[in-house]
């Protein structure tokens, strides 16, 4: 695996972290709360398929903090406009997580550059009586733990100690987060009346142990995007990318080449 | 010096272990460990003890805001200060403080400040605080929007005592179309503003250029001089003489015949205080944006981790961050911290803990009458530079 060099791009002032590597139609992938950054397996199988484009959020690692960061949905306009600016189009855009809810911020607006949506155990729905941990009261221990179906993936991360400069992302990642999910607590109580003007091809992919999201939230989205399809991944938690990468890869993969050209 | 008897009134009826089996008294212990019968029996027993304060000459009573925890029982401290208004007769009443972001109008806030300094005619002293960690998990308020808050409402609720209404009021967080509350402060132009604070920089420094007075929460007084230190040092750079007057320190004292039964009656409850009602998770504590990345930075967990630990009550005599002896040690010990950080009032938490209502009494009556008066000829003077 070769990371690709990471290169920048500057949107209307806020410059961001870009990755991107592969040959073939684009694909955007909108990372999680715990950040982006790093080319990782999922990334480089995506690539052999796919224009891979893996920019770190504005508030997200070596990406820009801009003063109008306050909301999901503003990352979604920032979104619309680093299309606009990179003049892509039929793009294949795939959120995991808080990059889930921006994926589907971003398609309730306008799906006129996308060609599919893909949402991986995204936040941005409530739904009642589904219990969640609270991520914001867990030590970072816990909270890797309860990413995992498997738990010795856990274990292996936490016995990792991340470099200062790591360590600094990581707490700029955590701050962001807060600043955006905080309340209410990972979701926008208004996109689920706009989930319909979703006209792309959608698959849904969520992990059937997701703590973070369980799965009935890919339920809910399931019901709310008009023709979407879910299909949940056994003996998974939050991260199918991490904890079942050629699942993963396959599933976005064969739902891509499926859609109609 | 100035004495303020400075009541917590934690539910002290708490089965302490519940504490250690939770993690912490805040947020998530469950208030089905809170029975209404005792909770009304304590606050009365409490509210008595800031009346005895008034009775036995303190200067003050403090009472102060914090939710969903057993380690205090007044989410709505003006509740608690409307029902000392008549009581208390002659000492100030203190409210250290509201918590200003916490609250989506902080014209409520004006509004219940006013009313308390109109029936007390004058004598509330307004305490505005951001609250501590825990107050963002108990409430939803994101805690990344906690100093933007604190500074908008502080600024709206100035204006709405000191400039005629209506007017409106249109900020990031807070949009008002009409500022006009009613009733406005009795004492003019504003009751005096107090900040308490852990020890921030950045509080201290603005309160320092709002020339209010600062009040340092429990710690260690080497700790507690340096900060003071620190305000002094930002009064001179704003080209004024910050004296003892602006100063407050919060601790516990508790005075007994001699040094050994002080020591024996207040261990249990002030360790209870320190390490159960106290307890909690660094998560909670601090949530992400509490503090600034840079202070987050500066506050690794390692650090974080040793402050959380148990800490006799030794050990908080030890470090000075709370007063405990017979009368002659308790009058050396705050003779010498007064010297060292320079105070012009101290906060007394008589009740601490578990400590029960005969020993609190009892505390309050020999430091009333054998410590304070001690106290009371010279102005205090500033501490040696």
């Amino acid at each position: 695996m070769v990371a690709p060099k990471p290169s920048e791009i500057t949107v209307r002032g806020c410059r961001v972290n870009l990755l991107r590597a592969g040959q073939g139609e684009p694909l955007l992938y909108l990372h999680g709360a715990s950040g982006g950054g790093i080319w990782q397996p999922f990334h480089d199988k995506l690539a052999e398929r796919f224009d891979v484009l893996a920019p770190e959020h504005p508030g997200w690692g070596k990406s820009d903090t801009p003063d109008w960061l306050d909301t999901i949905g503003d990352l979604a306009y920032f979104y619309l406009d680093f299309l606009k600016q990179m003049n892509l189009r039929r793009v294949h855009l795939v959120g995991l997580s808080v990059g889930g809810w921006i994926a589907a911020e971003i398609a309730v607006r306008s799906t006129e550059r996308l060609k599919s949506l893909t949402l991986v155990s995204a936040a941005g729905l409530f739904v009642k009586g589904v219990p969640q941990v609270d991520t914001f009261l867990q030590s970072d221990e816990a909270r890797l733990r309860d990413f995992f179906h498997d738990r010795t993936l856990a274990d292996r991360l936490i016995g990792q100690v991340l470099s200062p400069q790591l360590a600094d992302i990581a707490l700029k990642n955590r701050f962001t987060t807060a600043r955006l999910i905080w309340q209410p607590r990972g979701y926008n109580p208004h996109l689920h009346k706009w989930l319909h003007r979703i006209d792309v091809p959608t698959l849904l992919i969520w992990g059937a142990s997701d703590m973070l999201l369980p799965p009935p939230f890919g339920q809910e989205y399931n019901r709310l995007i008009p023709g979407s399809r879910l299909v949940v991944l056994p003996e998974c938690g939050h991260l199918p990318n991490i904890e079942k990468v050629d699942r993963f890869v396959d599933e976005i993969g064969g739902f891509a080449a499926g859609v109609a050209a | 010096m100035k004495f303020f008897n400075f009541h917590l009134m934690p539910y002290a009826d708490m089965d302490l272990g519940e504490i250690d089996r939770n993690g912490s008294a805040w947020v998530t212990l469950s208030n089905r460990h809170y029975d209404p019968v005792k909770g009304a029996e304590l606050y009365h027993r409490y509210l008595d003890e800031m009346e005895f304060a008034d009775r036995l000459g303190f200067d003050g009573v403090v009472v102060n805001e914090h939710h969903q925890t057993a380690y205090g029982m007044m989410p709505i401290p003006g509740v608690l200060a409307g029902a000392l208004a008549r009581s208390v007769k002659r000492a100030k009443i203190a409210v250290l403080g509201r918590a200003l972001p916490l609250v989506n109008n902080p014209l409520n806030i004006a509004e219940e400040y006013a009313m308390i300094d109109n029936l007390t005619r004058g004598r509330l002293i307004a305490g505005f605080v951001r609250g501590i960690g825990a107050e963002y998990h108990a409430t939803g308020i994101n805690p990344g929007d906690s100093h933007a808050r604190f500074h908008e409402a502080h600024d709206m609720i100035i204006r709405a005592w000191t400039e005629p209404g209506p007017f409106e009021y249109a900020g990031k967080h807070y949009h008002v179309r009409y500022v006009n509350p009613w009733p406005t402060p009795y004492q003019k132009p504003h009751p005096p503003v107090w900040i308490p604070s852990q020890g921030s920089q950045e509080t201290i420094e603005w309160a320092a250029k709002m020339k209010y007075v600062y009040c340092q929460t429990l710690s260690p007084i080497a700790q507690v001089a340096r900060f003071f230190a620190m305000y002094r040092a930002a009064a001179k750079t704003l080209g004024y003489e910050a004296g003892p007057d602006r100063l407050a320190w919060s601790n516990s004292m508790y005075c007994a015949e001699t040094d050994e039964k002080a020591l024996r009656e207040a261990k249990p409850h002030l360790e209870a205080l320190n390490n159960k009602f106290l307890k909690m998770p660094v998560e909670m504590l601090l949530p992400p944006g509490y503090t600034s990345f840079e202070s987050m930075k500066r506050i690794s967990a390692a650090k974080l981790t040793a402050s959380q630990k148990p800490r006799t009550a030794e050990d908080l005599i030890e470090a000075g961050v709370v007063i405990v002896g017979s009368p002659e040690t308790c009058r050396a010990r705050l003779a010498e911290y007064q010297k060292l950080a320079g105070f012009g009032t101290v906060l007394v938490k008589t009740q601490f803990g578990t400590l029960p209502a005969e020993l609190t009494r009892k505390n309050m009556e020999m430091l009333a009458t054998e410590v304070f008066p001690h106290f009371r000829q010279d102005q205090p003077k500033a501490a040696a530079e």
